[in-house]
This record gives structure tokens, C-alpha cells and sequence, in this order.
């Protein structure tokens, strides 16, 4: 086997690892019209991975008192809304039960609790922020689905 | 040449045309209900203006809004940036009836806890339009 070859494989190998990386941090899917129209206008409009499928049936059905608030919309736009979020909702991990009931909050999921677990409940209330809702304060390009830790700024506090 | 339009660009098309027919200033419908109230003697900014700033049991418009209309907002819940209202610095406000009514529904229900009336739909609309830059 000479020098050329071993490169090649090798290459070919890197490139397996490369399309399997790719297979697990899928690309964000193109953004439902409907769903930046109207989840997008009160808060940003959170990515359909961020909550199983079962969450975001439970959020569309509610959304006559949504978090306190009257967010319901037109039948059609919510049935297309409900069925776009689930195909790209977060999939259950295979022998982690999902928690039943299935979180509405998104801050309530362990995935969250988790990745935020350096951020203080003061840091979150500050009026920079206002909240665990505004993703946007920190994470700068959150409103193009791009929750990168490159491109975390956390507002002066 | 082949003059065959891609069915996809007519569709882009067709839409583009469908959401210009669908924009239009929602002050005839309202002034129309207002006047089926009876009593009907016009809107007033000036009442506009007073209900903008006036609580409900918590909130008022200018809690998410600001007290100045030209001001861009926030959202007070979740912090989200909210464009100004006043068209004077933003004139895509107000153009979509539709788009009015359903923003009066949900935030008239968030500070009143009830619907808004037709008169005060037309008086907030009429103070908003009467704001220079």
C-alpha cells in the first residue's frame, strides 16, 4: 500500500466522520412561514427542536390562555403550525422516559436547565434581559435558529 | 423562447397579489361599527392618547408600547423589541386591517381582559396617525 492510497482512505474515513456529525446535528429545517408569522411577533419564534413533539401538541391546543395571554389563531394556521412543529421537534432519546406531562416551558425541559445551569435566576431577571424568554439577549443570532456558543454575548449587567 | 411561467413563480406571484389585496386601512370597517353603536360623533386623538396610557388592572399600552408611540417597545413578558406604532416612523403600521383587528383582539384582552370597543379601536388608531416624527 503506498503513501497515496493510505491518504485516500484516510480521507474517505474523515469524510464518514464528517457526514455522521452531520446526521446528528442536522441542519435547522427552512423556517414554516406561518410559524415565524405568528409565534415569531410576541417572543422569538423557538425553534421546534427545542421541545418534543408531545410539548408542542400541548402548546398548540392551549393557546386560548397561552402563558396568561390570548394567542389563538385561525384553525387552518395552527394545524399547519402543529404539524410542521412536530416533524421537527426534538426526538426522544431511546431509554430516557419522556416526562409526562410533556413540559410546556421549554425552561422547564432538562436539556435547558442543563445548558444554562452557570446562568443565575438575577442574571436572567436583569433588565438587559428580562428573562429566560429572551433568548435574543444572549444569543445574538437567535432570531436566524443559531444558538451557536460562538456567537453568545452576554448583555453588561 | 419558452414563455411557460414556472407554476412555483406564478404561486409566488399570486400571493404577492393576494397579500396587497388583503392590506387595507382598518378605519372604515371600525368607523362603521362605531357608527352602528349610535352616538357616533367621530373619533378623537385626544381620547386616544388618554386611553393609550390608561391601565387596565395591570397594564396599559404603554407598558409594552412606551408612553411615546414613536418609541420603539418591548414586550414586558418576554422582552422581545416591538417596533414603533406611531406610522409617522414606521408607515407599514395601520395598513393591514386585518392585522389590526387581530393585535386589538389579543392586547385589548391582555390590558382590559375584554375586547376593545369600536370608538376606541378608531380613537387609539386616530391618536397614533396624528403623531409627527
Amino acid at each position: 500500500m503506498n503513501t497515496h492510497r493510505i491518504a485516500v482512505s484516510l480521507l474517505a474515513a474523515l469524510a464518514g466522520i464528517t457526514a455522521a456529525g452531520g446526521a446528528t446535528k442536522a441542519p435547522p429545517p427552512a423556517p414554516n412561514l406561518a410559524w415565524q408569522e405568528e409565534c415569531g411577533s410576541c417572543h422569538l419564534a423557538y425553534p421546534p427542536r427545542f421541545l418534543p413533539a408531545a410539548s408542542w401538541q400541548r402548546v398548540m391546543a392551549g393557546l386560548g390562555d397561552h402563558f396568561g395571554t390570548d394567542a389563538s389563531i385561525e384553525p387552518a394556521v395552527a394545524k399547519e403550525i402543529t404539524t410542521w412543529l412536530a416533524a421537527n421537534a426534538r426526538k426522544p432519546k431511546a431509554g430516557k422516559p419522556e416526562p409526562v406531562p410533556p413540559p410546556l416551558r421549554i425552561t422547564e425541559t432538562r436539556w435547558f436547565i442543563g445548558e444554562h445551569d452557570e446562568i443565575s435566576a438575577a442574571r436572567f431577571k436583569s433588565p438587559a434581559v428580562g428573562g429566560a424568554a429572551n433568548c435574543a439577549a444572549c444569543h445574538r443570532t437567535a432570531d436566524q435558529g443559531n444558538y451557536s456558543e460562538r456567537n453568545i454575548k452576554l448583555p453588561p449587567k | 423562447m419558452n414563455r411557460i411561467v414556472h407554476p412555483r413563480a406564478l404561486a409566488v406571484l399570486l400571493a404577492l397579489v393576494a397579500g396587497t389585496a388583503g392590506a387595507a386601512d382598518p378605519l372604515p370597517a371600525i368607523q362603521q361599527a362605531a357608527r352602528a353603536g349610535g352616538n357616533f360623533t367621530g373619533f378623537s386623538a385626544e381620547r386616544g392618547a388618554a386611553f393609550y396610557r390608561a391601565k387596565g388592572s395591570d397594564w396599559s399600552c404603554a407598558t409594552c408600547h412606551t408612553p411615546d408611540p414613536r418609541q420603539p417597545g418591548r414586550h414586558t413578558i418576554t422582552g422581545k423589541a416591538i417596533e414603533p406604532m406611531a406610522p409617522a416612523v414606521n408607515p407599514a403600521r395601520l395598513t393591514d386591517a386585518a392585522k389590526v383587528e387581530k393585535w386589538f383582539k389579543r392586547n385589548c384582552k391582555d390590558v382590559l381582559d375584554r375586547e376593545c370597543t369600536a370608538l376606541e379601536k378608531g380613537d387609539v388608531i386616530t391618536y397614533l396617525r396624528s403623531l409627527g416624527r
